[in-house]
């Protein structure tokens, strides 16, 4: 494959699994593995927002290094507009770079505050190779396109209020024009009003570059926002991969059900009327992860097969795929419909699942 | 009504800089009876967190310059030494920070630092405070609470960080508990968690909450009133429901379309507050607002009274426009399509 074009992927991840050894003793020897990343399989089109939640420590951060090769994976591919970036050496990577870039979480950690912003954008642009007369000029575009103004060049971060700083994180991301942005967490540090800021300028770039995200995050009300397609993951698996709107009015997985009960709702009654699952405890250790399905200590649902068999991932049809024993909002027909995914070649409910206009939501008829 | 604990009149608060005067609260009145919870709701630097100090005493200096008074059960908070207010901290009224993280002391244990908080208020033997301690723990869900206690903050969560510090907090059954962002350092499940869990404890230990906020989700379901502040200044005040179902401030306005909404059918762009909150040394003339208000006119440049405009008797708010031209073009603002 050459190019992209329309919906094929842009980016592919194939049964990648990220592992890491805990060593101890003399001779660091590897006692146990933090099992970050098991097993997960998705495809992403171009102009594509694919949202991925979690609670802390579910492996989203983890997997979204991985796919940009920040990490190195333990097992499986990643494969970038054909070409299969997880084995590729350094050099040959290095091209590769400029079309994945990264949008971090905590806007005060991730910019050097020794370095002044024309200095942060512009080192993506060095080190690529763009001459030095150009960079500045290149470097005050992308202030501009992320709302700051071209004077902000010779300042320091500490001169930035938060939102302002995540706007220098997001312009440091498009300066070398990439095609996949992952954005790890990039709205969680600031305030509501800020934050609705981040998420418009978000959106109007996808519209204006023709960018793809994945989009990270714990907030399922801010994903739902920003996304085409939802995948939650917990405790290092994928288990629910669905069109936005459809994870919203039918999420199949309990899990998924207790993420959005969780989602503050800004109206007292309606707020005090709905059931909020509250899940109790925290994420278990995914160095020892329980047996069978991973989030049967959490869930309300649970039996005895919970415990034992780790349920596959099925397709439900449009899109939606969901591991679960107990499938919540499923009918008795489409329950007879739905296969087994395979779980290696996603791309068939990826295929399915595709908006006509790159960017936009397709309605999916919902089969009663 | 119920016992009024806290009453908080013209209360101001300015810290004096290099720069200049930092007017960090500039006008503040509450009150606060037992078994009540209060949301103090704006963005980041519009003086909530420095009120909530304030409450405490926690923001005396050489630089600070106070006005106005807090009344703790009659008695001026701003009168009181520090012995008093060490008296009262922790005891009568404490405080849950934002960062779980960096608020306890990493090199303690989490049940010593509960015995600490114990054992400063009353005379009690090392190992009813432990058991103390640990009942505290159970209470607020840690599992395992027995031999937890011994554990470091690093070996809790960060959801369990944050219910040992509110277990801190209520060591010495205060009267009222002042929590400030006590979430948003959390996932949205284990914000669920805390918040239920402090409107738990609240009926059980018969304690007044201060919950603050920047966001208004958090504090729909939990306050009975809320406060919205915006440079330093109460712009806003209402019973909850008043204040969710008839907001009177354009900022309140910004605030509430901020939130993606799961109720909602999905918009295309969400309503977001252009600008910044402004500078709290060389605040704008007039309303506070006006520079970031999207129907600001030419009478905004007198400031605003917080003053009761609407029906509902408790509702006070600082805006010039009419109650009539706010409910028209309200629900627009509030769905990012005015201009």
């Amino acid at each position: 494959m050459s190019s992209t074009n329309g919906g094929s992927p842009l980016i592919e991840v194939r049964s990648l699994k990220k592992y890491f050894p805990i060593r101890k003793g003399l001779l660091q020897r590897e006692v146990a593995r933090v099992h970050a990343v098991d097993d997960v399989s998705f495809a992403v089109r171009e102009g594509e927002t694919l949202g991925l939640v979690g609670e802390s420590g579910c492996g989203k951060s983890t997997l979204g290094r991985t796919i940009v090769r920040l990490l190195e994976p333990t097992a499986g591919e990643v494969i970038f507009e054909g070409t299969d970036i997880s084995a590729l050496g350094t050099r040959r990577l290095r091209p590769l770079r400029r079309e994945m870039q990264m949008v971090f979480q905590d806007p005060y950690a991730s910019l050097n505050p020794r370095k002044r912003v024309g200095s942060i954008i512009g080192t993506p642009l060095k080190i690529h190779g763009v001459a030095k007369s150009e960079r500045r000029q290149r470097v005050q575009e992308l202030l501009e396109t992320v709302g700051l103004s071209p004077e902000h060049y010779n300042r320091f971060p500490h001169e930035f209020s938060g939102g302002q700083r995540q706007r220098i994180g997001v312009a440091r991301a498009l300066a070398l024009n990439p095609k996949l942005v992952v954005a790890d967490e990039p709205v969680s540090a600031l305030d509501v009003s800020i934050q609705s800021q981040m998420l418009n300028l978000l959106h109007d770039l996808q519209q204006e570059l023709r960018l793809t995200y994945i989009f990270i995050a714990h907030d399922l009300g801010v994903v739902r926002h920003v996304s085409n397609r939802i995948a939650v993951m917990y405790l290092g698996k994928l288990v629910e991969l669905s069109p936005a709107e459809e994870l919203y009015r039918r999420p199949i997985m309990p899990y998924s059900e207790a993420l959005l009960s969780a989602v503050p709702i800004p109206d007292p009654d309606l707020s005090k009327q709905r059931e909020r699952i509250v899940l109790e405890g925290d994420v278990p250790s995914p160095i020892n992860p329980p047996s069978g399905c991973r989030f049967h200590p959490r869930c309300r649902y649970m039996t005895d097969v919970c415990r034992e068999v780790e349920p596959p991932l099925v397709d439900y049809g449009v899109g939606h795929l969901a591991a679960c024993h107990h499938p919540l909002n499923v009918d008795r027909e489409t329950l007879a419909r739905a296969t087994v995914s395979e779980r290696h070649t996603p791309a068939a409910a990826d295929e399915r699942a595709k908006p006509r206009t790159p960017g936009k939501e397709e309605a999916h008829p919902i089969p009663e | 009504m119920a016992e009024r604990l806290i009453e908080v009149r013209g209360l101001k608060v300015q810290f004096a800089t290099e720069d200049g005067v930092v007017r960090a609260v500039d006008g503040v009145d509450f009150e606060l009876g037992r078994g009540e919870v209060l949301g103090i709701v704006g963005e980041s630097g519009s003086g909530k967190s420095v009120t909530a100090m304030t409450l405490l005493g926690l923001t005396k200096d050489t630089n600070t310059r106070f006005e106005g008074e807090i009344l703790y059960k009659g008695r001026d908070v701003l009168q009181m030494n520090e012995a008093e207010l060490q008296d009262v901290r922790g005891n009568e009224m404490s405080m849950i920070f934002q960062d779980p993280m960096t608020s306890l002391n990493p090199v303690y244990t989490i049940g010593a630092q509960i015995c600490e908080a114990i054992q400063i208020h009353e005379k009690t033997q090392k190992g009813i405070a432990r058991r103390r301690a640990i009942e505290l723990l159970k209470q607020v869900g840690i599992p395992n609470a027995d031999s937890r206690v011994d554990n470091y903050p690093h070996e809790f969560s960060g959801g369990m960080r944050q219910r040992a510090m509110i277990a801190m907090a209520l060591a010495c059954n205060p009267d009222v508990l002042i929590a400030d962002e006590p979430t948003t350092a959390l996932d949205v499940t284990i914000q669920a968690q805390i918040i239920e869990l402090i409107d738990r404890l609240k009926d059980e230990f018969n304690s007044a909450v201060i919950l603050i906020t920047h966001d208004l989700g958090v504090v729909a379901d939990v306050a009975d009133s809320i406060i919205v502040m915006y440079a330093g200044r109460v712009v806003e005040r209402a019973q909850t429901r008043s204040l969710f179902y008839d907001p009177q401030m354009p900022y309140t306005w910004g605030l509430l379309g901020s939130i993606p909404r799961l109720d909602r059918p999905k918009q295309e762009r969400l309503h977001s507050i252009e600008g910044a909150p402004p500078s709290l040394i060389r605040a704008p003339a007039g309303c506070k607002f006006r520079p970031r208000c999207p129907h600001a006119f030419a009478k905004c440049m007198e400031e605003p009274g917080l003053e009761n405009r609407v029906e509902e008797p408790t509702h006070l708010d600082r805006c010039w426009l009419s109650v009539a031209e706010k409910r028209e073009v309200r629900e627009a603002t509030i769905r990012g399509e005015a201009a």
